[in-house]
């Protein structure tokens, strides 16, 4: 018998399953069976490790449905991710929410380019594996800062007809952007749509090079959030000349019509906080380790 | 006995102290102050006040038995009507409701209702809860959406007669605007969790983290329960619709709340959730969240804090407790102002605010006379932070997902006196039913709609 839909909700968000993608780039398995049953592609869920952390969007990678898992893959930048990627499995999270955003408009289309950039290649892969389920022909362009940097390049290859690769400094692939791929690629071939992830000037840098072939473009964008309900207004951008929420009428949008010199102030709102924050949770490890070592060290003497 | 005509005055956080810290504000009576002011009760036997309120505390009922000295059972004499008087006794508007109708303030100033509610209920706690016999279980399920006043008293409710009961909460915490919403320093949030307590006590189940129609839909909690409540709230905020609107340092207040109440920025780093504290602050709106942003400000350390309100003093829709807290606190009001443009500085971040004169016209159709801007009136000044407070529409999420269940056009669900809506076996009520109203508002319509679908449960109409 299927278990209740209601009951299994209970509060134990347990990471069970982890992987180092590369140095500062993670990925977790997390039970959340309410969450994984009603995933589509594009959506997202909030995270809140414990009691005094904050609430962070991140997307949903993939689930696994008879397990009740979600998958995340995450970048260590502030305090919270640093405290996140420290956890292992069997570890459990204070709180879970979602899918939340509105899925992403997965149809046959035709050609459709997805591109990557950096740790945006995550939530890439659901909408490159359900475009190619829908029948469609995938082309994907990753890219990263260098090597290391480029994730999940075997589950994208799995789901795409073509992968093309850059680095900023040609240490795998093509040495430059994704965009610049994409403008050769736009100049002798037609293509249905493009679906961009990452960061904001790499998907403004996307829609530049789609906007004079008329390439409808989406554009999957990773705003400030505190709620992810409509609530808040945190992770409002402008898109046609009107004030979108990225949480309810998002995350993805047509990136032709997005604002985003606005969305990349917006993403800096809080960065001297950032620093504050990531300075005393380091002084905070740094005093913990040293009370481990004097500990150790009375222990021998 | 001579009569006292003035109520008994309940003591304060001085001013110049309270605005350095998030401490509540109003510190209660002690028992001999409440002993006090209930001896200033008629007792009348008509009894005007009870028409007041809006849930029907026996108000006299319970100022009887504390002018006895009978702390314990006035308590109980409130909890027949009001599950959760904690909050109440400290967020209602008393001087429109119950206070307003009470006999001693037709020549003096009316009893402190509030007050003494809020009296007992601090007495409770102290001692210690005392719940209701167990009830039999009847076997009927029902599932309620949102955690505010509408859904905890509905729930409340339904239990205590005996039905299995479940709330979903899209937050992380139970509590609505309760904990997100309304500050630390005028209810504070171990009060409202001592209430959320309560209700869990009596047997109601809390699943956080469930947004209903994502994380499961209407359709998927009718399959499972017997009945739904709907008391998901006015939580989508409204902005102006000026430019500049969305440069750096402009906040909904319902996330400047949202950062300070629920995820405890004021202790920042302590907790992660950062909050822009302002120098220069001006606040939109003249409302109970108006205030409440204003107060909050001055509190992270603002120098300055400006209410800015396109009418006068005399529509300002907050409480005047509220108003009056705010003014001793330093709050300076710009009336008859409303803001046209917001500019920013070379980063993004807002710099000056230009406001119009406004004067005020013939009436309109909520019969408040209707601003209309001053020629050539325009003025500005410097500000680093904006909050606006103008207002909350109801929460677009579940009349959006959910079929067949109508709405005004307002965007709040329909529902009958009873909190029926269009939907076989969902009731709604609270904001979400009137658009934003106030506590007792919410917590009647809950109790309104477990009366009723405790009917339906046990006739099946
Ligand atoms: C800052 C502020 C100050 C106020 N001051 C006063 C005051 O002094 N006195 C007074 O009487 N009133 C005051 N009010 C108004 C009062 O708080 C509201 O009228 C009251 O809380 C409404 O109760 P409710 O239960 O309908 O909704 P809410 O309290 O809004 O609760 C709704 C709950 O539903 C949850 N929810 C929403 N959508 C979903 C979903 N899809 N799934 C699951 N859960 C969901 C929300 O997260 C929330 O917890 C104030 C309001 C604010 C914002
Ligand atoms: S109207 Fe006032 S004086 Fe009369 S019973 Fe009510 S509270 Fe007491
Ligand atoms: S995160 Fe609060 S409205 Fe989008």
């Amino acid at each position: 018998m299927e278990r209740s839909i209601v009951s299994d909700g209970d509060k134990m968000y347990r990471i069970t399953h982890k992987e180092e993608l590369c140095e500062t780039v993670k990925l977790f398995d997390i039970e959340a069976p309410l969450i994984a049953k009603n995933f589509k592609p594009g959506q997202f869920l909030i995270v809140r490790i414990d009691e005094t952390g904050e609430r962070i969007p991140l997307t949903i990678v993939d689930t696994d449905r008879i397990n009740g898992t979600v998958r995340i893959i995450f970048q260590e930048v502030g305090k919270t991710t640093k405290k996140l990627g420290m956890l292992r499995p069997g570890d459990t999270l204070q709180d879970v929410t979602g899918p939340l955003g509105k899925p992403a408009e997965i149809e046959k289309f035709g050609k459709v380019v997805c591109v990557g950039g950096g740790v945006g290649v995550a939530p890439l892969y659901p909408q490159a594996k359900a475009f190619k389920e829908a029948g469609n022909e995938v082309i994907s362009i990753l890219g990263a800062r260098r090597k290391e940097l480029i994730i999940l390049e075997d589950e994208i290859r799995k789901v795409s007809d073509r992968v093309y690769i850059t680095t900023n400094d040609g240490s795998y692939g093509r040495k430059g952007f994704v965009s610049d791929v994409l403008r050769e690629l736009l100049e002798k071939e037609k293509f249905d749509r493009v679906v961009t992830i990452g960061p904001a000037v790499m998907m403004m840098a996307v829609a530049m090079v789609t906007k004079p072939h008329n390439v409808k473009t989406i554009a999957s964008l990773n705003a400030i959030m505190v709620d992810g309900t409509g609530m808040c207004g945190a992770c409002r951008v402008t898109v046609g000349g009107e004030t979108k929420f990225t949480c309810v009428d998002g995350p993805d949008f047509d990136a032709h019509l997005v604002d985003f010199r606005e969305l990349m102030e917006r993403q800096k709102m809080y960065i001297s906080e950032e620093i504050r924050a990531t300075e005393a949770y380091k002084e905070e490890l740094e005093s913990a380790l040293l009370s481990v070592y004097s500990l150790l060290k009375q222990r021998k003497g | 006995m001579p009569i006292i005509k003035e109520k008994t005055k309940m003591k304060e956080q001085d001013p110049k102290e309270r605005i350095h810290n998030f401490y509540e504000v109003a510190l209660g009576y002690s028992p001999e102050e409440a002993l006090r002011e209930a001896d200033r009760c008629l007792q009348c036997k008509n009894a005007p006040c009870i028409k007041g309120c809006p849930v029907n505390i026996d108000i006299p009922g319970f100022i009887k038995l504390i002018k006895d000295g009978k702390f314990d059972e006035a308590i109980q004499k409130i909890k027949e009507k009001n599950n959760l008087p904690g909050i109440t006794g400290r967020v209602c508007p008393q001087e429109e409701q119950c206070e307003k109708y009470c006999t001693m303030g037709k020549k003096f100033e009316p009893v402190g209702i509030g007050r003494l509610e809020r009296f007992v209920s601090d007495w409770e706690t102290k001692k210690g809860i005392k719940l209701p016999e167990k009830p039999v279980p009847t076997g009927k399920k029902v599932a309620i959406v949102g955690s505010g006043p509408a859904g905890l008293t509905c729930a409340g409710d339904l239990a205590k007669l005996g039905h299995s009961v479940t709330i979903f909460e899209s937050l992380h915490k139970p509590g609505g605007v309760l904990i997100y919403g309304i500050p630390e320093f005028r209810l504070p949030k171990k009060i409202v969790e001592n209430e959320v307590n309560y209700i869990k006590k009596l047997g109601v189940e809390i699943k956080t983290d469930v947004v209903v129609g994502k994380t499961i839909t209407l359709e998927e909690l009718l399959d499972e329960y017997d009945a739904i409540f709907i008391g998901t709230g006015a939580g989508l905020p409204r902005f102006l619709g000026i430019p500049g609107e969305n440069l750096n340092g402009v906040y909904s207040a319902n996330e400047f709340l949202t950062r300070v109440n629920l995820m405890k920025a004021y202790r920042f780093p302590e907790y992660d959730t950062p909050v822009k504290k302002g120098k220069r602050v001006a606040v939109i709106g003249a409302g109970n969240v108006a205030m409440d942003s204003a107060r909050t400000a001055l509190r992270l350390g603002a120098e300055k804090v400006y209410i800015v309100y396109r009418r006068s003093e005399k529509e300002m829709p907050a409480r005047n407790e509220e108003i009056e807290h705010a003014k001793e606190e330093g709050v300076e009001f710009l009336l008859l102002t409303t803001p046209v443009r917001i500019t920013g500085d070379e980063n993004y971040w807002v710099k000056q605010m230009k406001c119009i004169k406004m004067k005020l016209g013939e009436p309109d159709e909520s019969g408040r006379r209707r601003p209309i801007p001053i020629e050539g009136s325009e003025f500005e000044i410097d500000v680093d932070l904006i909050i606006i407070a103008i207002g909350q529409r109801p929460n677009p999420l579940i009349p959006q997902t959910v079929k067949g269940l109508k709405t005004t056009k307002w965007g709040t669900i329909e529902v009958d006196e009873n909190g029926r809506t269009s939907l076989d076996r969902v009731w709604a009520g609270g904001d979400i039913a009137t658009g934003a109203a106030t506590v007792i508002a919410a917590m009647g319509a809950g109790k309104r709609a477990a009366a009723d679908i405790h009917k339906y449960l046990k006739t099946g109409e």
